[in-house]
C-alpha cells in the first residue's frame, strides 16, 4: 500500500459528501425494514394490513428501497470515502461532480418512492414487463443509475489523477478496488438503462403500444447479477483491506486480492442468464454456457475466504497462539468493527452453498421463485453484506464526524450483531425450508383454497414472521446507533483503518491497472455470452405486449 | 506473481471439485436429457384462446409420441384454465402452456415441475406422475393484487 498519498484523516468536505449518501441510506434502512416486518406478519396469516394499502406495494417498497437506495447510496458514499482517504482529498471539480451525483440520485429516489407510494408502480423492483407502471417510475430509477454514473465519474476522475501524479506505481488498494467496482456497475447498468430507457419509458409514455417482454427480461437480468457483486466487493473490500488493520494483522497478499477482484469484473456480468434458467425462449445450451461462467466466479471466492483466514491465522500465531486452532481465541471479539463483519463473513459459507444450488442449471428447478431464493439472498445481501457495511459505519460515521465509537455503543453494535444473526437464523432459516416444500416468494398469505400442501408451510411463515421481528429490533438498534454517532456521540479522534500489505509479500505487478486489457476481455465475455442468444430473441421474437395494471 | 502453496493445494482442490461438478450438471442436461424448460416456439398471447393446443385446456391421450398424454394450461389474471385436472398414476405427461397476459409462473408443488410462462411463448415440460395424491399448482411469479389467489390442482389417481 503506498502510503505516501493517503490522508490521515478523510477530508472535512469529502466527510460531508460520504455522510449525505449515509443519511438517505439510512433514511431507506427504516423504511425498508419497516415494510419487511410488514410482510413477514402479513405472510404469518395473523396480521391483516390497513385497506389503504397491499402487500405487494409494500414488497415493492422494500425492495425498491433496500435492494437499490440502501446499497446504491452506501456503496457510493464508502467508495467516495475509501478513495478520499487512500489517493487524497478530491478536488473541487471531483467533489462537485460526486454532490451532483448525489443530488441526481436523490431526486431520482424521491420521484420513485411518491409512485410506490400513491399505487401507481406495485411492480416490484424487479418490474418486469407487461406489467406496466407509470413513466416517473422508471424515470425516476434511471436517475438514480445516472446519478451512480456520476459519483463514478468522481471516482475515475479521483484515480486518474492519482495515476498521473505517481507514474508507474499500482494505485492505493482499496482506490483500485473501488474502481472496478464502479466500472463493473457501470458496464452493467448499461443493460438496465437500455431496457428502461429504450423499452419501458416510451412505452409507458403511451409513445409505443408494445414491448418484447424477453428481451427485457435478458436486459434486466445481464444487470441483476452483477448488481449483487456490486453489492459485496465493498464488503469484500472492508473483509481484505481494512478488517486486517483492525486486528491488528496485515494484508495476505495485495496482488491477489486484486486479481480476485479483477476476476470479479470478467465474470460478474456474462452471466444474467442463471436468473431465467425456467423461462422459454432461450435455448438450453446458452444457459448451461452461462452456468459456467456464473461458476468461475467461485475461484476468486475461495481466494477470498483463503486470504481471510490466512491473515486471521498469521495474526493469532503472531500472537503466540498454538494448536490447529488456538488462532481463533486470539481474535478480537469483542471488537464490533471486527465481530460485526465476522458474523457476516460466517453466513456467506451457507449462502454462497445456497448460491450454488440456485445456479445449477436443471437443479434450479427445485427452487425457481420459491421462498428458498429470498431465505438465499437475505443471507448473502441482508447479512454478509448488510453487517459488514453495519461493521464499517462504526468507525467511519465517527471518523467524518469528528466523534469516537465509545464503548457503550460498542457493546451495543455487538449485540445488534447477535440479535441479527439470531433474528436471520429464524427468517432465512425457515425461509430455505419452506421453499424446498414448494413455498412461492413474493406472495401474500393464502390457504391456496385449502390445500392440504400450502397448510404445510404456515408453520415456517409464522417462524419468518418471529424472524422478521427481531431482525426489526436489529433495525431500530442499528439507527440507534447510527443517529449516535453522527450526532450525539463524544467528540474525538475515530481511526480509519487501512491495512498494510505483509513483509513477505511481492510487488505487485502493474498489470492490474491495465484497463484496455481488462475491460476488452469483459467486453469480449459479454459478446460472447449474449450475442448469439440476443439475435435469436430478436428474430424469433413473438408479438409484443401491451401494458397491463393488475395493481 | 507468487501463490502461497497452500493456497495451491486450496485453489487446486476446489477448481477440480468445481469441474467435476459442471460435468455431473452438463452430463444430466445434455446426455440424459434433463435441460430446464427451454421451448422455443411462440403464440400470439391475445389469440391463445383459438390457437390449438390452447383452445381446449385440459388432459389429452396422444399417440405415436414419446409421452402418453398432453396436459395443457392456459393461464391468466388470476387463475389457471382448468382449475382442476385429473391424471391417471404413471403417466408420461407432456405439460404444455401458455398466458394471455402478463408473465406468470406454474409451479406443480412436491415436483420438479417449475416453469415461467411468458406471454407470447409456450412452456413445455415432459414428466412422469409417479406418486398418487393430490398436488398444488401455484403462480410463482408476481402477476399482480390476486397473485397469491391463483392456483390450480393436479390429482394424479390410481
Amino acid at each position: 500500500m503506498n502510503t505516501n498519498s493517503m490522508n490521515p484523516k478523510v477530508d472535512r468536505r469529502d466527510g460531508k459528501l460520504t455522510m449525505a449518501h449515509f443519511y438517505v441510506a439510512f433514511i431507506a434502512l427504516a423504511i425498508g425494514g419497516l415494510a419487511g416486518l410488514l410482510q413477514t406478519l402479513v405472510r404469518s396469516g395473523k396480521f391483516q394490513l390497513p385497506t389503504w394499502t397491499g402487500y405487494y406495494q409494500i414488497l415493492t417498497l422494500h425492495g425498491v428501497v433496500l435492494g437499490l437506495v440502501l446499497t446504491t447510496f452506501f456503496i457510493m458514499g464508502f467508495q467516495l470515502a475509501l478513495v478520499s482517504k487512500t489517493s487524497g482529498t478530491f478536488t473541487r471539480k471531483q467533489r462537485l461532480t460526486g454532490w451532483i451525483g448525489f443530488w441526481t440520485m436523490t431526486i431520482g429516489t424521491i420521484m420513485t418512492a411518491i409512485m410506490i407510494l400513491t399505487n401507481q408502480a406495485s411492480v416490484l423492483y424487479t418490474f418486469y414487463a407487461p406489467l406496466q407502471a407509470h413513466a416517473l417510475f422508471y424515470l425516476g430509477l434511471t436517475l438514480v443509475i445516472i446519478g451512480s454514473w456520476i459519483d463514478g465519474a468522481a471516482i475515475i476522475m479521483a484515480y486518474t489523477s492519482w495515476r498521473k501524479a505517481n507514474p508507474g506505481k499500482p494505485s492505493p488498494l482499496l482506490t483500485f478496488m473501488s474502481l472496478v467496482n464502479t466500472l463493473m456497475w457501470i458496464v452493467a447498468t448499461i443493460g438496465v438503462a437500455a431496457t428502461v430507457l429504450f423499452q419501458l419509458l416510451p412505452w409507458s409514455l403511451g409513445l409505443v403500444d408494445r414491448v418484447d417482454v424477453l428481451v427485457s427480461r435478458t436486459l434486466f437480468w445481464y444487470f441483476g447479477h452483477p448488481l449483487v457483486y456490486f453489492w459485496l466487493l465493498p464488503a469484500y473490500m472492508a473483509w481484505y483491506a481494512i478488517v486486517p488493520k483492525i486486528i491488528g494483522g496485515k494484508i495476505f497478499s495485495d496482488s491477489l486480492a486484486r486479481m480476485s477482484f479483477i476476476l470479479f469484473l470478467l465474470f460478474s456480468i456474462p452471466v444474467g442468464f442463471h436468473h431465467q434458467l425456467m423461462e422459454p425462449g432461450i435455448d438450453p445450451a446458452w444457459k448451461f454456457l452461462q452456468v459456467i461462467l456464473t461458476f468461475l466466479v467461485v475461484i476468486p471466492s475461495l481466494m477470498t475466504a483463503f486470504s481471510l483466514f490466512a491473515t486471521f491465522e498469521m495474526y493469532g500465531r503472531s500472537k503466540g497462539s498454538t494448536g490447529l486452532f488456538g488462532w481463533v481465541k486470539k481474535l478480537p471479539w469483542g471488537d464490533a468493527r471486527f465481530a460485526v463483519p465476522f458474523i457476516g463473513m460466517l453466513a456467506f459459507i451457507p449462502a454462497g452453498a445456497g448460491g450454488i444450488i440456485n445456479a445449477s442449471n436443471q437443479l434450479n428447478q427445485v427452487v425457481h421463485n420459491t421462498i428458498w431464493v429470498t431465505g438465499h439472498f437475505h443471507l448473502t445481501l441482508a447479512t454478509s453484506v448488510v453487517l459488514t457495511f453495519f461493521g464499517i459505519s462504526y468507525w467511519l460515521v465517527p471518523h467524518l464526524t469528528g466523534r469516537v465509537l465509545t464503548k457503550a455503543m460498542n457493546k451495543l453494535a455487538i449485540i445488534q450483531g447477535v440479535v441479527w444473526a439470531i433474528g436471520m437464523t429464524f427468517m432465512s432459516g425457515a425461509m430455505h425450508a419452506a421453499g424446498l416444500l414448494g413455498a412461492p416468494r413474493r406472495s401474500s398469505f393464502s390457504t391456496y383454497g385449502g390445500s392440504e400442501q400450502a397448510a404445510e408451510w404456515i408453520p415456517y411463515q409464522i417462524a419468518q414472521a418471529v424472524g422478521g421481528t427481531i431482525l426489526f429490533l436489529g433495525i431500530i438498534l442499528m439507527l440507534y446507533i447510527f443517529v449516535n454517532l453522527a450526532f450525539f456521540a463524544p467528540k474525538g479522534e475515530e481511526e480509519f483503518p487501512v491495512g498494510e500489505v505483509a513483509d513477505q509479500a511481492e510487488k505487485t505487478p502493474m498489470v492490474f491497472e491495465n484497463w484496455k486489457l481488462w475491460l476488452g476481455i469483459t467486453v469480449l465475455l459479454i459478446l460472447f455470452a449474449y450475442t448469439i442468444p440476443f439475435i435469436d430473441m430478436i428474430q424469433n421474437a413473438p408479438i409484443g405486449s401491451k401494458g397491463y395494471k393488475f395493481f | 506473481m507468487h501463490i502461497h502453496k497452500f493456497e495451491k493445494i486450496w485453489l487446486i482442490f476446489g477448481v477440480t471439485t468445481l469441474i467435476i461438478f459442471l460435468t455431473v450438471i452438463g452430463v444430466s442436461a445434455f446426455y440424459l436429457g434433463n435441460q430446464p424448460p427451454s421451448c422455443l416456439a411462440t403464440v400470439n398471447p391475445e389469440n391463445v384462446d383459438t390457437t390449438a393446443p390452447f383452445n381446449e385446456p385440459g388432459l389429452k391421450k396422444v399417440e405415436g409420441k414419446e409421452w402418453d398424454y398432453e396436459l395443457v394450461f392456459v393461464a391468466s389474471a388470476f387463475s389457471y384454465n382448468p382449475g382442476k385436472v385429473e391424471v391417471p398414476l404413471g403417466a408420461k405427461v407432456k405439460v404444455i402452456a401458455t398466458t394471455k397476459d402478463v408473465i406468470h409462473g406454474f409451479e406443480v408443488a412436491g415436483t420438479n415441475i417449475n416453469m415461467m410462462l411468458e406471454p407470447g411463448f409456450i412452456s413445455e415440460y415432459v414428466t412422469t406422475f409417479d406418486k398418487a395424491g393430490e398436488f398444488l399448482i401455484v403462480c410463482n411469479e408476481y402477476c399482480g393484487v390476486g397473485h397469491h389467489t391463483m392456483t390450480s390442482k393436479i390429482e394424479v389417481i390410481e
